[in-house]
């Protein structure tokens, strides 16, 4: 039986790891490829960069981040911030990414994805939806780290991302992100039954009842965190005894 | 002794090579991995590995348009007879015919064909994502030190389909059972990534080469 993924997902500045509360006060914490290998040996299911350098001159040491975790950790690795256009996605995958994720580029030039998938394959192409709730039962994509708004619809987009061929969805409440409320489940759930393709949900994970609650509840394929992995407070492994204790398939 | 991963445009090969240079450094063996796509070289190589991505006609297509590669290929596997190993759609190509957005032909070492993994109407995510158990159901060198039901990283939307029964080393289980191993005298193969799946993955392409065939 295919099991539910646990991914922990690293926040890499200038090719140091960070994790941000709403994508301000940035902590650094350590160097990302000893994380890697952490969560490595502790059986982490996969790995997350999210690349959040802002400086174009400093954008290629996620490359060279991404090529020696690649050498050092045989497991699968997405690695998404930042991906643009074609040769980014190349370039990644060149790496050593697997999957690659697009969140902005994704919204302005949706034939990004289409031509990505065609190119590539959609096994690699990941969308990352960035939704914040702004009615009842109403949620719109964000770009830009969640400062900007789009009118554009998530449920409705996220059917669009599969529809052009990309291959897992990584929905994260904006409106959760570092809060340690727990997922948005009512969104996760949504977009879960609403599309084909795996979903990953991610922003809000403060405990390992929230894990839980993503799979259970939000049907999510997988399920993301990166600050209760990432300071120490629960292992890989507490994680996945936790949802194993709940009847949640795991690999242990 | 070289091995080649067999270099055709199919996205990032040095995930193999590097997971294939740990195992040999594992194995305390002098083993030069090499990637390229060079008939010369492959016609040389002791074994070889034989990766894909992507869809099984691009990747059909990407071998036929490297001069000599298809040709080679053929004779280092029905000829010379020597070992090769295919990684997810480089296990597909074994195949007779693939289905993926058009009918393709493939090498035909196998008798099978590729299918689309049947979702049971929705009720199942494609890509087949993640990690799954593989049911091993016969003896095969690939997975000596390998226990049943271990997990292995999978990531794919078409099977593997065919009908020489004998043929099928693992399964896995997706709704139906899907044949995730393969092995036909010097030919081997795995739907999901060794070089992704961690402890089990290495063990496995150890496992290969050490085989002598």
């Amino acid at each position: 039986m295919l099991k539910n993924r646990i991914i922990p997902c690293l926040d890499v500045k200038n090719g140091r790891v960070v994790k941000g509360i709403n994508f301000v006060n940035l902590v650094d914490a350590g160097d990302p490829v000893e994380q890697a290998k952490i969560y490595d040996e502790q059986g982490a299911d996969e790995l997350c960069f999210l690349d959040i350098t802002a400086s174009n001159e400093n954008r290629n040491i996620i490359l060279d981040t991404v090529k020696k975790t690649a050498e050092k950790c045989f497991m699968p690795l997405t690695v998404g911030g930042g991906v643009r256009t074609i040769e980014d996605i190349r370039n990644l995958l060149l790496a050593g990414a697997d999957k690659v994720s697009i969140n902005t580029a994704a919204v302005k030039n949706k034939d990004l994805v289409k031509e990505s998938a065609e190119k590539f394959g959609s096994q690699c192409i990941v969308v990352a939806v960035d939704a914040k709730k702004v009615k009842e039962n109403k949620w719109e994509i964000f770009t830009h780290g969640g400062r900007k708004s789009t009118g554009i619809d998530a449920l409705k987009f996220s059917e669009k991302m599969e529809s052009m061929g990309a291959g897992e969805i990584l929905l994260t409440s904006m409106d959760r992100d570092g809060t340690k409320k727990g997922y948005d489940l009512d969104l996760t759930k949504k977009i879960s039954n609403l599309v084909n393709i795996p979903v990953i949900a991610s922003g809000g994970v403060g405990g390992l009842e929230h894990l839980h609650q993503g799979i259970k509840i939000g049907k999510a394929s997988a399920v993301l965190a990166a600050s209760i992995f990432h300071f120490g407070e629960h292992t890989i492994l507490e994680a996945k005894q936790y949802l194993d204790s709940k009847g949640i398939p795991v690999r242990i | 002794m070289s091995i080649t991963v067999i270099d055709y445009g199919s996205g990032n090969l040095k995930s193999a090579a590097k997971a294939l240079e740990t195992a040999a450094e594992n194995l305390n063996l002098d083993t030069k991995i090499v990637v390229t796509s060079d008939p010369k070289v492959i016609k040389e190589s002791k074994k070889i590995v034989l990766p894909g991505q992507g869809s099984f006609r691009d990747c059909y297509l990407g071998i036929k348009k490297i001069t000599g590669l298809e040709d080679t290929l053929n004779e280092f596997v029905l000829v010379k007879k020597k070992p090769i190993f295919g990684i997810c759609v480089g296990m597909q190509l074994f195949a007779k015919t693939g289905y993926e957005s058009q009918e393709t032909k493939g090498f035909g070492w196998i008798d099978g064909e590729v299918r689309k993994i049947n979702n049971m109407n929705k009720k199942l995510k494609l890509p087949h994502m993640g990690w799954n158990e593989i049911e091993l159901k016969k003896d095969c060198f690939l997975f000596s030190n390998i226990k049943n039901k271990s997990h292995m990283y999978f990531i794919h939307s078409y099977e593997f389909m065919t009908k020489q029964k004998d043929c099928i080393v693992a399964t896995t289980n997706y709704g139906n059972s899907i044949t995730v191993s393969v092995a036909k005298e010097n030919i081997v193969g795995t739907q999901f990534h060794p070089e992704k799946s961690q402890k089990n993955g290495l063990i496995i392409l150890e496992n290969f080469l050490k085989w002598e065939f």
